[in-house]
């Protein structure tokens, strides 16, 4: 933006909450006005071009900005996607009349990379969840589907903590594209999100002599009130959340697995402790 | 005559379209689009009732708070609990620093660069347009660093939700029966001091920059009107609620019945026409509808659209005597040189906003002050056979209902009519228009009126995402 030769950036939002963009406002150090003012490394910064829920221009203005995108910076910026993608009918999510779908598959054609900002754009999240009404997939999906081969970043969480999208942020700045060997099998940088809750958990303790907590608002291991933080790949323990004044676990709330493919039907019913069998699947999958 | 289509809808929550006819320099007619379905309802049939808990959060990012509160006073009703009086106390402690978050982030980052010029606020944050625009440079120098304060601001009042809550967004604590957690005296003086400061920025930048608005801007009180206001009302305590419920039906306050609430979808991408009671509504999507135009639906409340939302809150809070409201709404309306019957305006829901934040800012306060950190904070809860609840609560931007029917201990139904579904809703079977095309048509424009209708649709704080789930 006010950075001179900044990462131009386009934040396209999809079938989603906002959730992902306030968790990003929510960043300290650097915190959001640096992300949009300053050089997040030497020499580089974000120039933010689309962004609906930030920007000035309204209506018409604010629709060419996301149209000339394609064609004026091709090859040129990085698409961020917040939200889920609907396929199953165009008329169950339009931007300026385009079909999202459309919109999504064509600004990420012309993309350095697509950065899938939260467990929605990722892996389809909360609207693709069972039975699906709107066909909702993830941005890999998607370009799967289309053809394109513009490489996907994905930063899951819902939302995912602001830091972990400044870490993946900074990472591309840094050392351009990811080499293949930098993400796991879910699409997500090793170096930010690879770690279960489970192994740093601060009450992995209360795990290990069998202290579970019975009932809300009770002590101990959450894992008999259905935690999934043995399954969840996520450095929420490490970082906690909101400037590190709380996080789920901390406020006695089990972890309900939100950074992982398939969240919320992987480990659903979210309160109830894991079967013998989703343990396998889990496992299975995992191996 | 011109038409115009305002799509999208940008510093809004989520995917809005907005149609407007001018002719001879007045909004002859509009209509607002919702554009994009998920379907969340008829993801949650056959749920856990509990997982109904942390995915109808998910409905929006902006106001979690919003529907985790409905849904819990929901599911409370379904379960029959009643959660312990510290439970209570921390879930409004909670859901009021959501409100804090909200006005400020509505009034800085959202509304006011309605009004600021061209190139104040820094690349793509400038509005770039300078189309009736009424500070002098000094003043919308100083607004303009307040947005930028403002920034930090909020990113603290979601602490303020977090530190009792969880995590924001998408908090975590508040559960059937009260909240899962009980915060230590550290905590609770964290609380104290966050909240003493974002009030202290709340008395000292926002509520100053608002009169300015609303004195420059002093027209915007007679535009944008719309006559039937609603409120469920909010933050209960021991049987009253800080915000009460209550209808403003054609000019008089009536007692509010929930089952006056009907929702129609004749003119929304749904099968049929609606207008059965919450817990009965059958609405598979049908996105080729002839005649459809939103996926927003059509509530009535008797038959009738009613705005919700601060206007309405503030409203039907001093026509029932409440005095927490009284001393702080009469120096702010004092002070703008408006009256009470200019709430419902453009300039008067960013007047009753702020009015709501000195208030629930000093409910707060003593909320804090009452809370018995020895106390349980939650009750146990099971899941019977078969039952119904419902929840109803105010989201910052209006009232908030959920509703849900068990069979055989899983989610049969479940049912949200949001705040912005109310306001943005489209034509009704009868054609009445919807709150918001309401306060459209019949405003003059001085152009194609964009700017205008920019500056009435955004004084609803629209939230698209729960407008549709």
């Amino acid at each position: 933006m006010a950075t001179n030769g900044g990462q131009k950036v386009v934040w396209f939002q999809a079938a989603g909450c906002t959730g992902c963009s306030v968790s990003l406002m929510n960043a300290a150090y650097p915190d959001i006005k640096n992300l949009l003012l300053d050089e997040l490394v030497p020499g580089k910064g974000i120039s933010l071009l689309f962004h609906a829920t930030l920007m000035g221009p309204t209506g018409r203005p604010a629709l060419e900005v996301l149209e000339r995108a394609p064609a004026q910076a091709a090859g040129d910026y990085i698409l961020v996607v917040e939200g889920a993608i609907p396929t199953a009918h165009p008329n169950f999510g339009r931007v300026g009349e385009v079909p999202m779908a459309e919109r999504a598959a064509e600004l990420a054609r012309k993309a350095i990379a697509v950065l899938a900002v939260g467990s929605c754009a990722s892996y389809g999240g909360i609207p693709a969840g069972a039975p699906n009404p709107t066909g909702c997939v993830g941005m890999r999906e998607l370009l799967r589907k289309e053809g394109a081969d513009t490489p996907v970043v994905n930063v899951p969480g819902c939302p995912p903590h602001p830091r972990w999208f400044v870490e993946t942020v900074v990472t591309l700045l840094t050392g351009g594209l990811p080499r293949p060997e930098d993400s796991d099998e879910a699409g997500r940088l090793k170096a930010v999100y690879q770690g279960l809750v489970h192994e740093h958990c601060p009450r992995r303790p209360d795990f290990d002599v069998d202290r579970f907590a019975p009932a809300f608002g009770s002590q101990g291991c959450l894992y008999e009130l259905g935690c999934k933080g043995p399954f969840t790949n996520a450095a929420c323990p490490e970082h906690a959340w909101n400037s590190g004044v709380n996080w789920c676990i901390r406020a006695n709330h089990p972890c309900i697995g939100c950074t992982e493919p398939d969240f919320p039907d992987n480990f659903a019913p979210m309160f109830r402790k894991l079967s013998l069998e989703q343990e396998l699947d889990t496992y299975r999958r995992e191996k | 005559m011109t038409r115009l289509a305002i799509d999208p809808i940008t510093r809004i929550e989520g995917h809005l379209k907005v149609e407007i006819q001018v002719e001879d320099g007045v909004i002859k007619e509009a209509r607002c689009t919702g554009a994009l379905y998920r379907g969340l309802e008829e993801i949650l049939r056959g749920r856990h009732p509990l997982d109904a808990q942390r995915i109808t959060t998910r409905i929006c990012g902006v106001c979690p708070l919003a529907h985790s509160t409905a849904a819990s006073l929901c599911l409370d009703d379904a379960l029959g609990l009643s959660p312990p009086r510290a439970g209570q106390l921390l879930r409004n402690l909670i859901y009021g620093a959501n409100f804090l978050h909200n006005h400020i982030l509505h009034f800085y980052h959202l509304a006011l660069p309605d009004y600021l010029p061209s190139g104040a606020l820094p690349g793509a944050l400038s509005p770039g347009t300078n189309e009736d625009r009424r500070f002098s440079p000094e003043e919308a120098n100083r607004m303009a660093s307040h947005y930028l304060q403002g920034l930090e601001v909020r990113r603290k009042a979601q602490e303020l939700v977090a530190l009792f809550g969880g995590k924001m967004p998408h908090d975590m604590s508040i559960v059937p029966g009260g909240v899962t957690y009980r915060p230590t005296l550290g905590e609770v003086a964290a609380f104290r001091f966050r909240l003493k400061e974002i009030m202290g920025f709340i008395e000292a930048s926002y509520i100053p920059d608002l009169l300015l608005l609303a004195e420059r801007y002093h027209d915007y009180f007679q535009i944008g009107t719309v006559e039937n206001l609603l409120a469920y009302g909010c933050f209960p305590l021991e049987g009253e609620k800080l915000f009460p419920a209550g209808v403003f039906l054609n000019g008089g306050v009536v007692d509010f019945d929930p089952g006056e609430i009907r929702e129609g979808f004749s003119h929304s991408w749904y099968q049929g026409d609606g207008h059965q009671p919450p817990w009965e509504e059958e609405a598979p999507p049908a996105p080729d509808k002839p005649g459809g135009y939103s996926w927003i639906k059509a509530p009535r409340y008797r038959g009738e659209p009613c705005e919700v939302g601060p206007a309405a809150r503030v409203a039907v809070a001093l026509a029932r005597g409440r005095e927490e409201l009284k001393e702080i709404a009469r120096d702010l309306l004092r002070e703008a040189e408006a009256s009470l019957g200019e709430l419902s305006s453009a300039m008067g829901r960013h007047l009753s906003r702020g009015i709501e934040a000195l208030v629930i800012g000093r409910a707060m306060e003593g909320w804090l002050s009452q809370l018995d950190l020895s106390a349980p904070v939650a009750t146990e809860y099971r899941i019977p056979e078969g039952a119904r609840g419902q929840g109803l609560s105010e989201a910052p931007r209006g009232a908030v209902g959920h509703w849900l029917e068990i069979r055989g201990k899983k989610i049969a139904r479940y049912q949200v009519i949001a705040p912005t579904t109310w306001n943005a809703s489209p034509r009704d079977a009868e054609g009445v228009p919807g709150p918001m095309e309401q306060a459209l048509q019949g405003t003059k424009v001085a152009r194609d009126g964009a700017l205008e209708a920019g500056r009435i649709v955004r004084s609803f704080d629209p939230c698209l995402a729960c407008a549709v789930q």
